[in-house]
């Protein structure tokens, strides 16, 4: 079977079989990375352009290096969602984009829905780097690989997240992706950050207590915290939140005992995670990043519909 | 002109009739309504066998844009799209550019739309100086140039002190004053209803606390100074429960709904769909059924549409940039009409709330067909059936969610002082 989307804007609506497919492929790409000469002509003479409306070097570095890797050309646009006011749409920048002729645009930007915007109005491939409180669809494919690789398998795995879900994209890309591969997602956090109805996206269970969302789980997913969205309303302190939040030695030892612990990052040292933690044995978080790559290549190939790498 | 409509069912609740007859119209005034009545002279003959005829119908709460934003509609457009739906009055919100606070731009709106508007246009002036909400605006004065309520509507009056003096004025000075309910602290940057609909598509939600919370004040403030007041496209189930509990305490408050209320809820929203932004926003099927069972048990006084236009620029953008609102002139008849099909009201009562009701709120000499009235008259095809097309609306915008939709039922023709304004054929 193949993968026959256009576009990646979500895990929401990928099937089992798709979302196999894309972390099986990952797998392979990973192993392209392990080479000396970390390149394949997978997309040579394609165009990708990266086009972030929000700062984040991460994510763009990571798609970056992923598209290089599989020679296509690459540009990086970064816009200020501001020209907006100026004046300047989404809709004139798409225009613009597709003037340019290029073969996939991975976007970043502000507002859920852009990328569902963009992708009616080009006809070349849009890949979603994050969209508001919406989807991260890479991030999440990555968070399924990372568990896979230890669990041999995303079925029967009980996955706890943490923290700020309603302003969480990495959240949504998580319990969609997770469930649909027959893992089970028990949410935790303030009630003031945890979205009405949210246990209906899927076989997902809501926790008032942090302690009962980790109790026995295979997975403990901390969310970041962003200070800025914080205000003085969704919490008191970063004290309290931390105390009651935060994932420290020994609330870990609720999990299993090889329970594996994730962060999308960056960590808020001391707020989501201790220290102790996050340099810790049973934390992830770099191999997360690794697996960024390997996802990223997996889905540039998947929607560029080229042909395997022969060597 | 002269004219004799032939045939109809004629629905008038004001007299309390439902019956085939003819009307005659003379000199702009209904003369008579009766069976086998004779043209007059030189009289034009409307045949409206199989047709309903019924008060001129009123929506007592549009945009029309102008002064100001004509670039989105204008009184020209904005009351042909009304006769194309089959109204014959407008009720039109202040929130233009300028803001009609002042004499000079309602007797602008009354001179416009004497002289070239198709239907009657009632303005509606603000409730404080440039809807600001900080000081009271020129009631008395709004009033005599001709406007027949005022509100801020586009948004509330956030004090409540203030609102409690602008209800208490307007009492002395006669006029009604209409409540854009809604708590903005509550709302903050709110794009959607706060539900399921927004958890999954990662929109930030305005929880139904918003309406409610801002009803009940409104209500309690018009308990409290005694005065009438109306409330504007109400769409939650909580706020309907204060209203109809207010009531039945016997204080003045009427409300309104719009059709897109009782039509969608915000399933809508999926696929990120700007013309399905709207204020308040579009909510769940709980809050939908109790907007059907509150038309059905009179909590609900009015249908009115809130047309509110848009140019394709301020819509075709992602959804939390669009601007909140779409049309709807001209097609709340039909979607209005669907409430008799489903049985929720009886064909007297929707002609009550869109026609007799409005025109009661108000305080404006229209909705009945009494001998003697004015003769603002719409004939109903209620079997017409027709697809929603951007290109043959009336309105300069077509910001509607109901594009490509098929609707029965339209208006065959629309009668503003005895003149056909519209007619469908
Ligand atoms: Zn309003
Ligand atoms: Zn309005």
């Amino acid at each position: 079977m193949g993968f026959n989307h256009k576009d990646i804007i979500g895990l929401q609506g990928l099937t089992r079989e798709e979302i196999q497919l894309l972390l099986d492929t990952a797998d392979n790409m990973k192993e392209i990375s392990g080479r000396d000469i970390k390149k394949v002509p997978t997309l040579r003479g394609k165009t990708v352009v990266n086009l972030f409306f929000e700062a984040s070097t991460r994510t763009r570095t990571s798609f970056e290096i992923a598209a290089k890797r599989l020679s296509a050309d690459t540009i990086n646009i970064s816009a200020s969602t501001s020209s907006v006011t100026k004046g300047e749409t989404l809709s004139d920048t798409a225009r613009n984009i597709q003037a340019m002729k290029p073969d996939i645009i991975v976007m970043r930007h502000a507002a859920s829905g852009a990328h569902h915007y963009l992708a009616q109005r080009v006809s070349c491939s849009v890949i979603n780097a994050g969209d508001g409180a919406h989807e991260h669809p890479s991030q999440g494919l990555l968070d399924m690989l990372t568990m896979r690789q230890k669990f041999g398998a995303l079925d029967g795995l009980t996955v706890a997240i943490v923290g700020d879900i309603t302003h969480s994209r990495v959240a949504r890309s998580d319990i969609f992706g997770l469930t649909t591969m027959g893992a089970s997602v028990r949410l935790a956090g303030p009630p003031t950050m945890m979205p009405p109805g949210i246990e209906r996206l899927g076989n997902v269970t809501v926790c008032t207590d942090m302690r009962e969302a980790i109790a026995g789980a295979d997975v403990v997913m901390m969310l970041r915290i962003q200070l800025e969205r914080q205000g003085k309303t969704l919490l008191p302190t970063l004290r309290e939140y931390a105390r009651y939040y935060g994932l420290n030695p020994q609330n870990l030892k609720l999990a299993k005992p090889n329970a594996m612990v994730m962060h999308p990052g960056p960590i808020n040292r001391g707020v989501e995670l201790s220290s102790y933690v996050a340099d810790g044995d049973q934390s992830a978080i770099l191999t997360q990043v690794e697996n960024g790559v390997a996802v990223r290549m997996s889905m540039l190939y998947h929607v560029s519909g080229g042909e395997l790498p022969t060597e | 002109m002269n004219l004799l409509i032939k045939g109809g069912r004629v629905i008038d609740p004001s007299q309390g009739i439902d019956e085939v007859l003819d009307i005659v119209v003379e000199n702009g005034a209904v003369k008579e309504l009766g069976a086998g009545l004779k043209a007059p002279a030189g009289a034009e003959t409307i045949d409206a066998a199989g047709m309903i005829v019924t008060p001129g119908l009123i929506d007592m709460h549009v945009h029309l844009r102008d002064p100001g934003l004509e670039y989105k509609e204008d009184i020209i457009t904005g009351t042909k799209a009304a006769a194309a739906g089959g109204f014959t009055s407008v009720a039109c919100m202040p929130n233009t550019k300028p803001v009609n606070d002042n004499k000079a731009v309602t007797s602008y709106i009354v001179a416009k739309a004497k002289a070239e508007g198709l239907v009657n246009v009632f303005p509606v002036g603000a409730i404080t100086q440039g809807s600001k909400g900080e000081a009271l605006a020129e009631m008395g004065d709004l009033k005599e140039a001709g406007c027949v309520a005022v509100s801020d509507d586009g948004r509330p009056v956030t004090s409540s002190e203030l609102m409690r003096r602008a209800l208490e004025y307007a009492k002395g000075m006669g006029i009604m004053v209409i409540s854009h309910a809604e708590d903005l602290s509550l709302v903050g940057e709110g794009v959607m209803n706060e539900g399921f609909v927004s958890t999954e598509l990662g929109l930030k939600g305005i929880p139904w606390a918003a309406e409610d919370a801002a009803t009940a004040r409104e209500v309690y403030l018009a308990e409290f100074t005694d005065s009438p007041l109306h409330i504007a496209h109400v769409s939650t189930k909580g706020s309907l429960r204060i209203i109809r509990n207010a009531k039945t305490r016997g204080v003045k408050v009427t409300c309104e709904t719009a059709p897109h209320y009782f039509t969608l809820t915000d399933d809508a929203v999926r696929g990120y769909n700007t013309n399905a932004k709207m204020n308040p926003p579009l909510r769940t099927a709980d809050d939908m059924a109790a907007i059907k069972a509150a038309l059905a048990d009179g909590t609900i006084d009015a249908i009115a549409t809130d047309h509110a236009p848009h140019h394709l620029d301020e819509k075709d953008v992602e959804f939390n940039v669009a601007l909140n609102g779409i049309i709807g002139l001209e097609t709340s008849l039909p979607l209005s009409l669907k409430l008799v099909e489903e049985g929720v009201l009886t064909l007297p009562a929707l002609v009550e709330k869109m026609a007799c009701n409005p025109a009661k709120i108000l305080g404006i000499d229209r909705g009945t067909l009494k001998a003697g009235a004015v003769a603002d008259i719409t004939v109903i095809d209620p079997k017409a059936t027709w697809t929603v097309e951007a290109d043959r609306l009336a309105s300069k915008s077509k910001n509607s969610p109901f594009l490509g939709w098929e609707m029965k039922g339209a208006a065959a023709y629309t009668i503003v002082s005895g003149k056909v304004v519209y007619s469908r054929s």
